[in-house]
């Protein structure tokens, strides 16, 4: 583990009684990173941040966090660690302000700066008109910003995410997002991000590994996890009535391209890059009437899939 | 130890709980109807107990006593009923209010926590176990004792208001009140919040844990009988004893809770 490293797993394990929550997880996350954590619901993700932040003990394997081994060092850890938990867990009985101030007072924050650092967390997620009011009293996204506001309250240099925009509205959903880019690129935190919500890894992750029952299934860039499972780039051609049949027989006669109907439109799997402009020549000195040409990458949503059918498949 | 943490933990139960009114509102209205209220009955009944023990009804339950001959020695039967109700009977009732106010609010502590799903994030926090489990046996501690020293003065002004038409002088609190107060009320108020942390942290609502924690009232309740029956009557050195005797229990179930309490089993039963 080098100082670049935020964390490290090697054959992180967790049993509960015969059900396998974690299997051997192996990473490395480095320093800085917005490293993603894909699964649904019960994959695991959970139980690996508790097992990371030493609340949980593994069954088997080993971790170092920030250089600590969580399960001897879990309150020096902790000091450096911040969670945002998949249910805000918030005390709906005390005040938005209370509710920092009592856990500023838990990360062991100076007595003196703890005021000046809930005024400014409170106007930081635009909270502070509303500081005196009870939790329970708050809506939804603003429970998650208090609550992200309570997970930064001590400036952790690694930050767990689990769920972070788990039914949030839209706007509330682009609040939480804007302020994880802010935290990962002008904070320069390392944000180790849960979700099953593809879209919103593909926007914010750096990597992100895939975990099905327990087990990293994938690891990877989009584009490297593109690469490895044959999805590469895409292209979609929309070309004039009458000659999709000729654009489809081209395109299939190219190597290493399929092409099929998909939308009233001719998407061709395979053709990307450097191929692109040879493919669009060849249907034009063809005569094909080409309308519209658009490269598409494969999205995380179409790798995810592609590796559910494989486990399925395999299983 | 980190005694910041804590006390924050401390000032957040006590925050939590008392905005809670079903542990509130039980833990003002069992002091008033114990320490308040049964005294004013007893002086409300007071001037008829002559004509009671006129009739024989009165001295004839005294009699019925065992233990009450000599605690009662130099009273005549209407100061002996007064002195009798209010210095042996009501003293279980007294020890009854630490322990549930303990247990009331160290139910609110774990198991209210795990349903109201905010134990996650107090376990994410850089507290020790210990720290944890000290935090929240002082949250249950610290209040129960307020009540029970609190209503120990409420208790001795309206004692001595209730016996002055039979007494006529301030006769209360004996030395074996103050024992009672001051060694054995927060053994008892201990004995409360050891045990339902204990069980709280094992149960998943704060109802199981009310319910599972009753067991710690039986004690008490055994004590209540003794005094009722005549069978054991209370004096200094059984108080005294008594008090050792919750004194070990709580270090025992404290050892036993430092021990067995980890946030790891916590964490598998959120």
């Amino acid at each position: 583990m080098n100082s670049d490293t935020a964390f490290v797993t090697d054959g992180l394990t967790r049993h509960f009684g015969s059900v396998v929550a974690v299997d051997h997880l192996t990473v490395e996350v480095q320093a800085g990173e917005v490293f993603g954590f894909l699964g649904h619901n019960g994959a695991g993700k959970t139980t690996t941040v508790r097992m990371l932040n030493g609340v949980l003990a593994p069954t088997s394997g080993t971790t170092r966090v920030l250089g600590l081994a969580p399960t001897e060092q879990g309150p020096a850890l902790r000091r450096r660690t911040g969670v945002l938990t998949e249910t805000p867990s918030l005390d709906e009985r005390l005040t938005g302000r209370e509710n920092l101030e009592i856990y500023a007072a838990l990360y062991g924050v100076p007595r003196r700066e703890i005021a000046a650092r809930v005024k400014e967390l409170m106007e930081v997620f635009q909270l502070d008109d509303r500081a005196e009011e009870k939790a329970g009293d708050y809506s939804k996204g603003m429970k998650q910003r208090l609550a992200l506001a309570r997970a930064l309250i001590h400036r952790p240099e690694l930050l767990f995410l689990d769920e972070p925009t788990s039914g949030l509205d839209p706007v509330a959903t682009r609040q939480v997002h804007d302020m994880i880019t802010h935290l990962s690129h002008d904070e320069e935190r390392t944000v180790f991000l849960c979700t099953h919500n593809l879209d919103e890894a593909q926007k914010l992750c750096d990597r992100v590994a895939v975990l099905e029952h327990g087990k990293v299934v994938a690891l990877g860039t989009a584009e490297e996890l593109a690469r490895k499972l044959g999805r590469g780039q895409r292209l979609e051609l929309k070309v004039a009535p009458g000659d999709e049949e000729t654009a489809l027989r081209l395109l299939q006669e190219a190597p290493g391209v399929s092409a099929s109907r998909e939308n009233g439109a001719i998407v061709a799997s395979g053709a990307g890059g450097e191929t692109i402009p040879a493919l669009v020549t060849s249907l034009a000195s063809a005569g094909v009437r080409i309308y519209r040409v658009a490269p598409q990458q494969a999205s995380l949503e179409d790798i995810y899939f592609a590796l559910q059918g494989e486990q399925e498949v395999m299983s | 130890m980190n005694w910041n943490a804590v006390r924050a933990l401390v000032r957040k139960d006590l925050k939590v709980v008392f905005q809670n009114k079903g542990v509130s509102i039980p833990l003002i209205m069992a002091p008033i109807i114990i320490l308040v209220a049964l005294p004013v009955v007893v002086a409300v009944l007071a001037p008829t107990l002559g004509d009671m023990g006129a009739t024989g009804s009165a001295g004839g339950m005294l009699q019925g006593l065992p233990g009450s001959q000599a605690a009662l020695a130099g009273y005549d039967e209407a100061q002996g009923f007064v002195v009798y109700v209010l210095v042996y009977m009501l003293a279980p009732f007294y020890l009854i209010l630490p322990v549930v106010s303990a247990m009331s609010i160290a139910c609110d502590s774990f198991a209210g926590e795990k349903e109201r799903k905010t134990l996650e994030a107090l376990l994410y926090t850089p507290t020790t176990d210990g720290e944890l489990l000290l935090g929240k046996l002082l949250s249950a501690w610290l209040p129960a004792l307020g009540i029970a020293w609190g209503g120990f003065i409420i208790y001795s002004v309206m004692v001595n208001l209730a016996a002055w038409p039979v007494l006529g002088r301030v006769f209360f609190p004996t030395t074996m009140w103050v024992i009672l107060a001051v060694w054995v009320a927060p053994a008892a108020a201990g004995l409360g919040v050891c045990a339902t942390v204990l069980i709280s942290s094992r149960a998943r609502t704060f109802q199981e844990a009310y319910q599972l924690g009753a067991v710690v009232i039986l004690p008490v309740l055994m004590l209540l009988i003794g005094q009722v029956t005549g069978v054991m009557v209370l004096s200094i050195w059984l108080v005294a004893l008594l008090g050792l005797v919750f004194w070990a229990i709580d270090a025992t179930l404290l050892w036993f809770g430092r021990r067995t309490f980890r946030r790891s089993k916590l964490a598998t039963q959120m």
